[in-house]
């Protein structure tokens, strides 16, 4: 029962929160929640031991499929923002092929490359990518009522809402899918990849799986912040927010599901809200590398080791509590 | 035409020198301390803004400013050797990790010290050597092409001539066999970041009254040192002087008769072919992969 307890406090907790913040805080609250399906859609791909550069482009390419498709093809918002997720798990499949020849850091650097000629393609082609100014005036979401909330999506505080029940769904997906077998065997391919084909799992086919399902959803996290903010250009989706991406992952730790979404929301709310309140805004990178820094080397597995450890000690403290009544 | 061609064959062996300077300093580290130095390109920064404060600010002369910003580039690598790379020497994602944040580090110095646009600095000499009417290679840019040139040849010869480099090949070849044979790793792994960013430091001083020297430089000269390794196969000197020789030919042609945003598309996709082709590069071997 007081599990339950904790989930329904959260959700409380987390329906509340807009509503102590400034409205600059507001809009940094919708980025974190996108990004927060962003980066628990990489550590899918990362369970096959892969680590990717070109995620943040594979986002890209979901916005700018939302967009195009609302724009030129008159697409219903929210069937868009699907269909951005299915063009971006497309072009994976499709980048899998040059890609999964490589491993360890020439994948790395091969999907950096690929995801950097997607970008310098709609930077090029001004038909129908807009070129480097990118594309302007993409359709809003269309305000709708359940009853009792009216969504208005200029407030960031709707949009809020929205989003996160998107990404609570993606995120219960993608939990679902690393505990069903085909996770166990993401698991597999990569600390046992020799074992793995030797039982006759197509190790490819699984590589390309969690490829595209994790590119699918990093598709959705782009087309809500392309529907957000209403303007996407090839900048918006460059190296920069790919190495905040990782450094969320990594010093949240990818161990567990909740690792590196713990990472995203603790780096983000000390980069955007803490050191901004501070007033070191020239500084921010500084102290943002510096914590980088201290966090790899004090920390090497992670935020959530800390969590790992907190819990353990509860559990050992209520161990014993437990043993004379037994 | 035939000027046209000259004169691009001239730009591009400019290139190719700084390329290679940057990216045979980045294989350096990587064979030696199989890390990848995301902060390279910064470092190549840190060497432009040695020129910028002491050439621009106090009026040193600009060949003692250039080896003064070799030698403060140098001591930055070996900061971190010492406080990054040495801790982090069983977790290569944490060196990663770890560069990155001290990428952000120099770039937030750069722009504190010096403001976020970009600096003037006088040009060192005006002097150009005029081939033509229309092929011409300012001084300046002989100065680069002339230090890839010595620089290079003399840690070719360090390496295979010394015993240091001897000892330095032999830790990136098998570290726990050259450790066994009584070479001092940290020794080795200290010499190779003193060199590797010592070269990125030469690069970024010596070109830095030819371009824009802005806090955020670093980006696509590491970008590009990244292709250049790659395609030389990760690790191999030899493969990243050919593949920068190669990239700085094919990316001032197509930038000089078509447009920059297609020399990188270009130049990418190059990358990604022999990426195909051939998983570890021209030059590379399987067992550093």
């Amino acid at each position: 029962m007081p599990k339950f307890l904790i989930w329904v406090a959260v959700l409380a907790a987390l329906i509340a929160l807009p509503h102590g913040l400034s409205f600059s805080q507001q809009e940094i609250l919708v980025f974190l929640t996108i990004n927060v399906l962003l980066v628990a859609s990489y550590r899918l791909l990362t369970l096959t031991g892969e680590w990717s550069l070109a995620h943040v482009v594979i986002m890209g390419v979901g916005a700018y499929s939302s967009a195009l498709l609302t724009k030129k093809l008159g697409v219903y918002v929210p069937v868009s923002m699907l269909l951005g997720g299915v063009v971006a798990a497309l072009i994976a499949v499709l980048l899998s092929f040059p890609l999964f020849r490589m491993k360890g850091f020439y994948f790395l650097i091969g999907s950096f490359a690929a995801g950097e000629i997607i970008r310098l393609l709609w930077k090029r082609f001004r038909d129908p990518f807009g070129g480097a100014k990118g594309i302007k005036g993409i359709d809003p979401m269309p305000d709708f009522s359940i009853g009792f909330y009216q969504f208005d999506f200029f407030e960031p505080t709707s949009y809020y809402y929205f989003a996160g029940v998107i990404v609570a769904f993606c995120l219960w997906i993608l939990w679902r899918i690393e505990k069903s077998p085909v996770g166990l065997t993401f698991h597999a391919v990569h600390w046992q990849d020799k074992l793995a084909q030797a039982s006759g799992v197509n190790v490819r086919a699984y590589r390309t799986l969690a490829f595209a399902i994790a590119s699918g959803f990093a598709g959705i996290s782009g087309a809500l912040l392309a529907h957000y903010v209403g303007t996407i250009n090839p900048n918006a989706f460059d190296i920069d927010l790919m190495v905040f991406v990782l450094t969320w992952a990594i010093v949240g730790g990818t161990a567990t599901f909740y690792g590196p979404i713990l990472g995203c929301v603790v780096l983000t709310v000390l980069n955007e809200i803490v050191l901004r309140e501070l007033g070191l805004e020239q500084m921010r990178p500084l102290v943002y590398g510096a914590i980088m820094i201290l966090s790899i080397l004090f920390l090497p597995n992670g935020l959530e080791s800390i969590v790992q450890k907190l819990t353990k000690r509860r559990a050992a403290k209520s161990a014993p509590e437990r043993s004379p009544a037994e | 035409m035939l000027d046209l061609l000259a004169q691009t064959g001239l730009n591009a062996v400019y290139a190719a020198s700084y390329i290679s300077l940057v990216a045979v300093g980045l294989v350096l580290i990587f064979g030696v301390m199989g890390v990848i130095n995301f902060a390279h390109g910064e470092l190549f920064m840190a060497g432009a803004y040695a020129i910028v404060a002491l050439y621009a600010g106090l009026n040193v002369p600009f060949f003692l400013a250039v080896a003064v910003g070799l030698l403060f580039v140098g001591c930055l690598g070996l900061l971190m050797e010492r406080a990054l790379f040495r801790p982090l020497k069983d977790n290569p994602l944490g060196g990663l990790v770890a560069s990155i944040g001290f990428l952000m580090i120099l770039q937030a110095l750069a722009v504190m010290g010096f403001g976020v646009r970009m600096v003037h600095i006088p040009p060192v000499t005006q002097e150009v050597i005029a081939f033509s009417d229309k092929v011409r290679l300012p001084v300046a840019r002989l100065y680069v092409i002339i230090a890839a040139i010595v620089l290079l040849s003399a840690l070719w010869y360090f390496l295979k001539r010394t015993r240091f480099g001897w000892a330095l090949r032999a830790s990136a070849q098998d570290p726990e066999a050259a450790a066994l044979q009584g070479i001092s790793i940290t020794q080795t792994a200290r010499i190779a970041m003193f060199i590797g960013a010592g070269l990125a430091g030469i690069a970024g001083a010596l070109t830095a009254p030819l371009v824009s020297v802005n806090p955020h430089m670093g980006h696509s000269v590491i970008v590009t040192a990244f292709i250049v390794i790659i395609v030389g196969g990760v690790g191999s000197l030899e493969g990243a002087i050919v593949a920068s020789v190669a990239y700085a030919l094919v990316h001032t042609f197509v930038t000089t008769f078509w447009d920059g945003v297609l020399a990188d598309i270009v130049g990418l996709s190059l990358m990604l072919v022999v990426l195909i082709v051939k998983p570890t590069g021209l030059f590379g071997s399987a067992d550093r992969a």
